[in-house]
């Protein structure tokens, strides 16, 4: 990039010997080792996947049924569920990111937003597990006692996005994941859009502020639009945790293979679904064969999401 | 500063284009929605720290209470028994340990490879980099499932250097972030000074460049450590779990995540309690490594 010109390894060691060819086979062969344990883990999905596909052929993504009683699985009610705690997550998270991101680079004192931006990356840090013990302790009695029936009371006679609040307000379900998920990967995404916005060149905002701007017409007319993309890269990236998360969506999500259209009925996620079921199938079984499947689904899912959201933070990188 | 703003003031208010305070309906109407704009950035803000502080609070309210003597020496028991979380609290920090032990190596001589060989390896690197990235953010449960797929079934039981092994897997591509980002930093007189000296070029990345980045790096070592020590679901199909005292890389062995799933769903009263201290123990420490890193990583930029 910068020192294209003269980069450091174009600098060539005076001695002659093969320490340097050594090294750099070492070094070489641990490179290898990364690309070998993504590809890995995809091989051995898909080999541990074989014969649920073989079974059950590319039904298994659209079948709603998972009864070990039948030997019937499919994962299309994980799927469904994982989806839609994401997406609902994402929908929480990233306005509560950009806020946060705006309130950081424009309204905040350099000082303090160094504290609070700290604090909001220690949120970051703080292990999926305690996520869930916290929804379990807290959210999950709060949405099942003030949040749900209120919303089934007043939303839920609304005609149209009525079946939305409606059902039993047990507390657990699609939206309290969703909730649990948009606490969790706020801090991702602030984090990526902080560094966008401070890295916007200050003489832009500057003119838009000496025209007479508002700082909020300076945000979405000025920052937003020269950050668009790596903004967008961003909230993939969350998405992409999201998706895969497991032990803060186990603990709230109700635990029910079946798809539900209220956001408070209980479902589960492909990764919830391998934590609890995996420990209590026999390998080699169609159950073991079927959560390999599910498993290698999730990590389709993740990885394109993934991959979206690096080569869109990766465009916005070279073009600067 | 001051002076400064009086001026513009003074010029634009006889201009009565420039109606930076003006009374007009759509100068209201945008100053409102400014106002609305950032109450919401406040609110956005407050509400986040909120759920940090609720977390805290829930956390040490219910964790505390187990904090004794009984909990650091004595192993799991059976409900109403007195157990403790001895047996957890070392299996974490062997396995934690194992893994940056297994993983930091990896992660250092890939980054010098993303940081040092651009010129011959270009195109490749830029492949390794994206699979690092990806690696960094893949769902854990499934690097559970591949170790246990690759380690615990042909070796037909469960291990703590299995669990070891998954971890390591997430503390690769933090360390190779941070170091190769850490070396990028280094100076280029510093590498042509030490080849100028006729040092071999892997005398001047070990010995020089390394050196120089060696706090960066540390850090990067730190946070990676901070991270695998809270994971759960990569533990879950590998090191299992142990409900007696295990040491033994070899045999199932407790980490403390894994007694927390398991005790915090426990109908007794004694297990959930002991699931809190667990969780706040867990949380504290990794906290700390994390403000301890950001302290130094500030005082050194300074």
């Amino acid at each position: 990039m910068e020192r294209s010109a003269t980069s450091p390894s174009a600098l060539t060691g005076a001695v002659k010997g093969n320490g340097d060819a050594v090294f750099a086979a070492i070094v070489r062969c641990s490179a290898a080792l990364i690309l070998l344990g993504l590809g890995g883990m995809v091989a051995v999905m898909a080999w541990g996947a074989r014969g649920a596909f073989a079974r059950f052929g590319p039904g298994f993504v659209f079948d709603k049924a998972w009864n070990p009683v039948t030997q019937h699985f499919g994962a299309a009610a994980p799927m469904f569920g994982t989806v839609i705690t994401a997406l609902l997550a994402i929908l929480l998270a990233v306005p509560l990111a950009f806020g946060i991101a705006v309130w950081l680079t424009e309204i905040a004192s350099a000082r303090i937003a160094g504290v609070i931006g700290t604090l909001i990356q220690l949120l970051a840090a703080v292990p999926s597990i305690i996520f869930g013990m916290w929804g379990f302790a807290v959210l999950v009695p709060f949405m099942a006692h003030y949040v749900e029936p209120l919303a089934s009371h007043t939303l839920g006679r609304v005609p149209g996005i009525g079946t939305l609040f409606r059902g039993a307000p047990y507390g657990t379900g699609f939206l309290t994941g969703g909730m649990i998920l948009a606490v969790m990967i706020t801090p991702f995404i602030c984090a990526v859009m902080r560094d966008v916005f401070l890295s916007m060149p200050a003489v832009l905002k500057e003119s838009a502020y000496g025209l007479g701007m508002t700082r909020w017409e300076v945000v979405r007319r000025i920052i937003l639009p020269w950050s668009r993309s790596s903004v967008v890269g961003g909230v993939m990236l969350g998405l992409g945790r999201a998706l895969g998360e497991t032990m803060a969506i186990t603990f709230v999500i109700g635990n029910a293979n079946h798809i539900g259209w209220s956001l408070f009925s209980p479902g589960n996620t492909i990764a919830s679904l391998i934590a609890l079921e995996f420990p209590e199938s026999a390998v080699g079984s169609l159950k073991f064969s079927s959560l390999m499947a599910a498993g290698f689904l999730l990590m389709l899912i993740s990885l394109g999401t993934l991959v979206c959201s690096r080569l869109l933070l990766r465009t916005k990188a070279a073009g600067r | 500063m001051t002076t400064h703003t009086t001026t513009a003031a003074a010029q634009a208010a006889p201009c009565a284009g420039a109606r930076w305070q003006g009374n007009s309906v759509s100068d209201i109407r945008r100053r409102m929605v400014d106002r609305v704009a950032t109450a919401l950035c406040w609110a956005a803000t407050a509400l986040v720290l909120l759920m940090l502080f609720s977390i805290l609070f829930v956390l040490v309210r219910n964790g505390v209470g187990g904090l004794r003597w009984v909990t650091f020496v004595h192993v799991t028991q059976p409900p109403g028994q007195g157990g403790g979380l001895a047996n957890a609290i070392v299996g974490s920090l062997i396995q934690t340990g194992l893994a940056v032990l297994i993983g930091a190596p990896v992660g250092l001589l890939v980054g010098i490879y993303l940081a040092e060989f651009t010129a011959t390896d270009g195109r490749l690197i830029n492949f390794v980099r994206f699979v690092s990235d990806l690696l960094l953010s893949a769902p854990s449960i499934l690097v559970g499932l591949f170790i246990y797929m690759i380690v615990v079934v042909p070796s037909g039981h469960f291990s703590g250097l299995a669990g070891a092994l998954a971890l390591s897997m997430l503390v690769v591509p933090v360390v190779v972030r941070t170091t190769e980002d850490m070396l990028r930093l280094v100076p280029l007189a510093m590498r042509e000074a030490a080849i100028a000296l006729g040092a071999p070029r892997w005398r001047m990345i070990l010995f020089v460049c390394l050196r120089a980045a060696r706090e960066g790096v540390a850090t990067g070592i730190l946070l990676a450590l901070a991270r695998v020590s809270g994971e759960t679901a990569p533990l879950l199909f590998t090191s299992l779990g142990n409900m007696n005292w295990s040491i033994a890389p070899g045999r199932p062995m407790a980490s403390l995540p894994v007694t927390i799933y398991q005790y915090a769903g426990a109908a007794y009263a004694d297990w959930t309690a002991l699931a809190w201290t667990g969780a706040l123990l867990i949380t504290a420490g990794i906290l700390m490594i994390n403000i301890t890193v950001r302290l130094g990583l500030g005082r050194n930029r300074k």
